[in-house]
């Protein structure tokens, strides 16, 4: 029994013929799900950037501001977010910051935009809804990644990583609209 | 001085102990008085933890949405800290205690500083408790930085580390002593082999716990001035996720030790459950990276290899412990004589015996609920669909409370007649109370994944958004998610009640278990006194072949649909 000792070496006791087959089984699902992964680094369409950057807050809030005075269009919400349209394959930065993600992005259907993605104080997460995407925001990082919308409409970055007691309100949003 | 005068005098003072009437094993009573503190200790933070456990659910139910925002966070903090650290730490201890002294009839090495151990686990579970009810500690119990605590929520959590160690270093020296004085033949039982895993890995979850929380206490009292951040969560889910391992460990040789005594199950074969435990500890390495799938500044290979633990060598562990327990269970039951048709020796296991249910149910759920949602979420891509939603929750509450805690609370059953030596009280309750408990936690674990599945976040408070200049409306289907997992929360929370108010009820109440009640209400399973060499390798067991292919199949299916869903959100690289 398990709770006893086992006298004679373990080693040599024969092996269920299931456990054989299991293990096997097992073993070769573990290489298949390892394979999977990697085998999606090169046909899927799916996966996060690798590129990241050590950035200083106050110069990521100046990149941002040098695109919103750029590309704004409009405003939008009781605070008057800047709605900004980046041209395609451009760089696009987005604040997460106590509670708001600034400002508002519109994008084109269908056309690529280098997003940059870091936080001026605490680490929020990026979520977003309803195409349901999830990504950590760090202070101090600065991630890159090419983002392809693929549906027109209004989308919604929730913030999914608890930042204090406003974490519930933080908000943000993303237009696409078909291409002009 | 005569030589046996000497002799005598270098003799250690023998030790006081009984002979167990159920198993014949020798029980120590200072083994015995350690096992019971951690074990009550554990118990009364598992009922304050449960409590704030439904008071976040509830909150989460729109429809009812109880607590206040603040509050909400503070009890989600305090939640996490008393389940996940407390109540299954202090269980473990007495679990280590048990598998060493008790299994192996020896004394227990230095009680006095298993004692030390005790005390600065309950001093540090309390000071970091009071930090977090004081309300400036509700940074939730991952404390990610730069979100800064109370210095003492720090301090109390690396106290109770400590004493967590010296339990360890207790355990390990009471194995030194089992070998040198010979107070067992041959090799460790499984359960204690199993036990030693989980204390290995412990060693390994403090270390890298003290790398990191000590830095952090001295950040937060002003001595370091800054912590980076991606650093931290590496370092912190090497204690925070290997502590998971040493909870899957600790409940496998629970698993196995209900099996040996309510049904006198011996393992296929020594030799691959005990393989199973190794890869445990061999293929730990970097598992915090799967908590650090969505994080910048780390790249795919890394995560890619650490993520599957090399080749998801630690997954095939817990598959082969999947196989290798209904295996011995079958076993275990045809050599009984159970041997009608596939399925027989199921329909005729003890289901109206709790340490069996429970521990029967902890394993079906961990496997099919926690096991497969585990990896599937721990998939480098797939994570990006479910990082930070509540599929993380879901996931882990069918790991570590529908696996560990009711494996934790079967194996009560056992601990309150053959340690504390009393008779259960309200027998009928503790009969349903797996049940219960188990239909309440598959509920929460299903109904927040499915919720995380649809995008809703973890450490919410306000999933329609009312004070937010945008709002965004989830699915309605993710309202009716949040409604069904409340609805189970109380049911979990009505079954957590049952077990503390027997486990408490029997200790303080319950009738002394004496020798007439041990022949009247025999605990162990007649037989077998001793486990004997060679494996179970003749028998055939088709229900096992059944189940397991049953498993295999959903493990399969669902991965490959996550892979689609996958497929068909914005492209992104
Ligand atoms: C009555 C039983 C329980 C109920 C109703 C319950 C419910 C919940 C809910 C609703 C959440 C919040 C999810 C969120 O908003 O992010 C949560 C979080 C959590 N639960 Fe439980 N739970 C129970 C028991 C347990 C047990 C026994 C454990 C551990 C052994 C546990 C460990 C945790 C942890 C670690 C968290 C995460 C806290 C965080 O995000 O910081 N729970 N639980
Ligand atoms: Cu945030
Ligand atoms: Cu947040």
């Amino acid at each position: 029994m398990a709770i006893h000792a086992v006298k004679g070496n373990w080693w040599n006791e024969p092996l269920h013929r299931m456990e054989v087959i299991w293990i096997s089984i097992a073993f070769v699902w573990g290489l298949v799900m390892f394979s999977a992964m990697i085998y999606w680094h090169i046909e899927g369409k799916q996966n996060l950037s690798n590129e990241a950057y050590r950035i200083d807050p106050e110069v990521f809030a100046a990149h941002t501001e040098a695109m919103v005075e750029k590309y704004t269009i409009g405003e939008e919400g009781d605070t008057g977010v800047p709605i900004v349209q980046p041209p395609p394959g451009s760089d696009v930065y987005l604040i997460a910051r106590l509670w708001e993600w600034w400002p508002v992005l519109q994008f084109e259907k269908d056309q690529s935009y280098r997003l940059h993605l870091s936080s001026m104080d605490w680490q929020h997460g990026f979520s977003l809804q309803p195409t349901n995407i999830n990504i950590q925001v760090h202070p101090d990082y600065e991630l890159v990644l090419t983002l392809t919308p693929n549906e027109a409409g209004e989308f919604f970055v929730v913030c999914n990583e608890f930042c204090g007691v406003g974490h519930h309100t933080m908000v943000g949003k993303i237009r696409v609209i078909d291409k002009q | 001085m005569s030589v046996g005068a000497l002799e005598g005098a270098l003799a250690r003072p023998e030790e006081k102990y009984r002979i167990c009437g159920d198993t014949g094993l020798r029980v120590y009573a200072k083994a015995e008085t350690l096992i019971k503190v951690n074990a009550v200790a554990a118990v009364v933070f598992l009922a304050v933890g449960g409590l704030f456990g439904l008071l976040v659910a509830l909150t989460r139910w729109p429809a009812v949405h109880i607590l206040p925002a603040e509050w909400f966070y503070t009890a989600l903090t305090a939640h996490g800290a008393a389940v996940l650290l407390f109540w299954i730490i202090f269980f473990e201890m007495a679990i280590l205690y048990f598998a060493s002294a008790i299994l192996l009839n020896c004394r227990l090495a230095a009680p006095k500083f298993a004692w030390l151990g005790f005390i600065l686990m309950i001093v540090g579970s309390l000071m970091a408790t009071v930090a977090v009810l004081q309300g400036e500690s509700s940074v939730m119990f991952t404390s990610y930085v730069p979100m800064k605590a109370a210095p003492h929520f720090y301090l109390g959590i690396i106290l109770f580390a400590v004493g967590a160690l010296l339990g360890c270093m207790v355990f390990f020296g009471t194995l030194v002593i089992a070998k040198e004085e010979k107070t067992y033949e041959g090799s460790v039982p499984l359960v204690t082999f199993g036990a030693i895993t989980a204390a290995i890995i412990a060693v390994f979850t403090i270390a890298s716990g003290a790398i990191i929380l000590v830095p952090t206490f001295l950040w937060s009292i002003g001595y370091i001035s800054h912590i980076d951040t991606v650093m931290y969560k590496l370092v912190w889910w090497a204690m925070g996720h290997s502590s998971q391992q040493i909870n899957v460990s600790a409940h496998v040789a629970v698993w196995y030790a209900i099996a040996a005594l309510v049904l006198g199950a011996k393992p296929l074969s020594e030799k691959v459950s005990r393989t199973a435990f190794l890869l445990y500890i061999l293929f730990l390495q970097l598992a915090s990276a799967h908590h650090l799938l969505a994080e910048p500044g780390i790249s795919s290979e890394w995560k890619v290899f650490n993520t599957s633990y090399a080749i998801y060598l630690a997954v095939l562990g817990s598959m082969i412990h999947g196989m290798s327990l209904p295996g011995a269970i079958e076993a275990a039951q045809r050599r009984r004589g159970f041997n009608k048709g596939v399925f027989g020796w199921l329909r005729q296991a003890p289901w109206g015996n709790p340490a069996f249910s429970g521990m029967f149910m902890s394993l079906v759920m961990f496997g099919f609920l926690g096991g497969i949602s585990g990896v599937v979420l721990g998939t480098e891509q797939i994570n990006l669909l479910m990082h930070n939603t509540l599929y993380v929750p879901g996931h882990f509450h069918a790991t570590v409370v529908a696996g560990t805690t009711l494996a934790f609370m079967a194996v009560t059953y056992l601990v309150v007649p053959l340690i504390f030596r009393r008779e259960l009280i309200l027998p009928a309750v503790a009969r349903w109370q797996p049940y219960i408990f188990g239909i309440g936690v598959a509920g929460i674990s299903l109904f927040m994944m499915g919720a995380g599945t649809l995008g809703v976040s973890r450490r919410h408070w306000d999933i329609t958004f009312s004070d937010s200049v945008f709002t965004f409306d989830y699915p309605g289907t993710a309202f009716l998610m949040m409604g069904l997992n409340g609805i189970s929360a109380v049911l979990a929370a009505v079954g957590g009640l049952m077990y503390v108010v027997v486990v408490v009820g029997s200790i303080l109440f319950g009738k002394v278990r004496d020798e007439a009640a041990i022949k009247a209400n025999p605990i162990v399973a007649p037989g077998n006194a001793v486990s004997t060499y060679g494996g179970e390798g003749t028998l055939k067991l088709p229900g096992t072949i059944v189940l397991v292919t049953v498993f295999f199949l959903a493990f399969v299916l669902y991965y490959f649909i996550n892979w689609k869903f996958l497929s068909e959100v914005w492209p992104l690289s």
